[in-house]
């Protein structure tokens, strides 16, 4: 039997109940020692030289125009539902339990549409600016594209992500039913801010109206700091123009707000006094409490945090060192820190967070855990740099009521059972 | 202090925390003519600003339903395949399961006008005429008990039509 050459201490350092390790394990080059010497394969012995695949003996296929994903990763794909009666309005989902780091490529990233995906002539695409400006202006988007350009990785997520987890019973689904409405791209383009000065922005304006050219003409208002913060008009997505799936030519990017009032094939903002009470943010994107009251203009999508693995369909191999994983962020500003607990809560160990840390995009977060092949109950829990922390369910709940599908951001639950299957559970 | 300077140090005061300078422009917009911007300034706030000239009643609107809108919104908006229209009014308190329509929920009428005009029917968006939208609308809010059936909405009568969950909303601070 081989010994290991470093002195290292008999057990690796337990952070948090049933198996949840020092977040720095795989720093420090531990995982020796938290794996032990009976982690050696078994099949050492079996003598069979390693075959020469057809692969490395004849030459590959030829350049394409356009990369696509290798065919053996084929079910790295979204999911998605059209609203019935219609084939382009619905949603589709990313596959977060098949990747990682914290930018989803650009085929990956969710979508919403409300009436499918316009396909804009981008030569024919105007934006318009008017309502409370000295001068009201259009843009075509050779014009924008001389603009100076601005980069932000923010994510985008769904108002109505994860609200499944607003039913009494857990669903029995995973990551990418559940939480797929969430993902993260660097969008460049044109600060609004800079748009609005061309026109010349009226001092009574308040909000505007920002309007999307698909045929459902979507539209919300915005209160006018924030398209004179940090708004942009957004024209290419992690480096390429931006998917007709994601607003091509243009879209608006909102970073932290919720994801519907990003909107896509941007074809006009008016500035207004007071905001135009559109029909997704009155009858639609609002949140109806237990005393009948709803609340009206969450834009920001508060701190949260989900595991994406282990999770439902990635069933656990043998007993041994694991890397749970996840994602976590704050529409309110950075992620502080994130907390993970293989019991239910009862305990829990500090993540290691995963550089880049940036306000409005996602930080995946790391904790190596030891499963002993038994019963555990893994959550998570995020704090932003406002203090605020993620919330349980229950408490979720509680102080809002379960009578909306819009902005979960309780702590969720995957239970993992003797022999490994994980489940979504309530805990 | 140029106007352009003046601008400038209104909105970095109106944005609090956003400290990035604005990059200078090299100001590329087309000026855009009230008669350009015509087709395009669709949205109708709660003041009904900007409502076409038109008319419509519920007797009208009824042809337009059954003709543009049963098949997804069924019969009297009673909803399926897509959204209930009509109906639910007092379901939203405490410990009721809650009906969301056009008559127990939506806080402006300006706003059916709206969302009508610029994205029904699903199929084809945009292709009611003012008067047809006006009429489709004024059977909605008559199915609700909103209008009588004698009413007629127009530019003048629409935004003073009060929906019964006005006062529902209450604007959203975190941490409330």
């Amino acid at each position: 039997m081989r010994k290991n050459k470093r002195p290292m201490p008999s057990e690796p350092e337990q952070a948090a109940g049933n198996g949840l390790l020092d977040r720095r394990l795989f720093l420090t080059g531990g995982v020796a020692a938290a794996i032990g010497s009976a982690a050696l394969p078994d099949n050492v012995l079996a003598a069979e030289a390693l075959p020469v695949e057809p692969w490395m003996k004849t030459p590959g296929s030829p350049f394409v125009p356009y990369g696509q994903p290798s065919r053996y990763a084929s079910k790295v794909a979204r999911i998605f539902a059209s609203v019935p009666g219609t084939t382009g309005t619905g949603a589709s989902r990313t596959p977060h339990h098949l990747l990682d780091g914290m930018i989803t490529p650009n085929g990956l990233h969710f979508e919403r549409h409300h009436s499918g995906i316009p396909d804009i002539n981008p030569e024919a695409h105007r934006l318009l600016i008017h309502g409370l400006v000295k001068r009201p202006l259009v843009y075509t988007l050779d014009a924008l594209m001389r603009y100076p350009m601005e980069s932000r990785i923010a994510f985008i997520e769904c108002a109505g992500n994860s609200a499944l987890l607003y039913q009494k019973e857990p669903a029995p689904l995973g990551v990418q039913p559940i939480h797929g409405l969430l993902s993260c791209a660097e969008w460049t383009g044109v600060r609004v801010a800079t748009l609005l000065e061309d026109a010349g922005v009226d001092p009574r304006a308040q909000w505007i109206l920002a309007e999307g050219a698909d045929a459902s003409g979507m539209s919300r208002s915005v209160p006018l700091a924030k398209a004179m913060g940090d708004a942009l008009v957004a024209i290419y997505q992690n480096g390429e123009p931006v998917r007709p799936s994601n607003g091509y030519p243009m879209r608006l990017l909102l970073p932290g707000y919720e994801g519907n009032a990003n909107v896509k094939w941007l074809r006009r903002i008016k500035l207004t006094e007071g905001p135009t009470m559109t029909k997704d943010e009155t009858s639609k994107y609002t949140i109806l409490q237990n005393d009948g009251k709803s609340l009206q203009f969450c834009f920001a999508q508060e701190a949260k945090s989900v595991i994406t693995r282990p999770s439902p369909g990635l069933t656990m191999g043998a007993p041994g060192l694991y890397e749970i994983a996840g994602l976590a962020w704050s529409g309110y500003g950075q992620i502080a820190k994130v907390e993970v607990s293989a019991d239910g809560g009862a305990s829990w160990a500090l993540a290691a967070l995963q550089e880049p840390v940036l306000p409005m995009a996602v930080t995946r977060f790391r904790s190596p855990w030891r499963w002993d092949g038994g019963p555990a109950t893994l959550q998570s829990r995020a704090t932003d740099d406002s203090g605020y922390v993620q919330p349980s369910r229950s408490k979720l709940i509680a102080d809002r009521g379960a009578r909306t599908i819009y902005h979960f951001n309780g702590i969720a639950s995957w239970g993992v059972a003797q022999g490994g299957e994980v489940k979504h559970v309530y805990a | 202090m140029s106007t352009r300077n003046t601008l400038l140090a209104a909105c970095s005061a109106l944005v609090v925390g956003c400290g990035a300078a604005l990059a200078e422009s090299p100001n590329l917009g087309k000026a855009a003519s009230p008669e350009e911007i015509a087709s395009w300034d669709i949205s109708i706030g709660p003041d009904g600003a900007g409502l076409p000239f038109g008319s419509g009643t519920p007797q009208q609107g009824e042809q337009v339903y059954l003709a543009k809108c049963l098949a997804c919104h069924g019969e009297k908006g009673s909803g399926k395949p897509s959204d209930q229209l009509v109906g639910g009014q007092g379901s939203l308190g405490p410990g009721q399961a809650p009906v969301k329509t056009v008559g127990s929920f939506w806080p402006y009428a300006t706003t059916v006008f709206d969302y009508v005009r610029r994205a029904m029917p699903l199929n084809e968006s945009k292709s009611l005429r003012d008067d047809e939208v006006y009429a489709v609308v004024a059977y909605i809010l008559q199915l609700n008990g909103v209008i009588g059936e004698n009413d007629t909405i127009d530019a003048q009568t629409l935004p003073a039509v009060r929906m019964p969950n006005r006062d529902g909303f209450v604007r959203f601070s975190r941490g409330k």
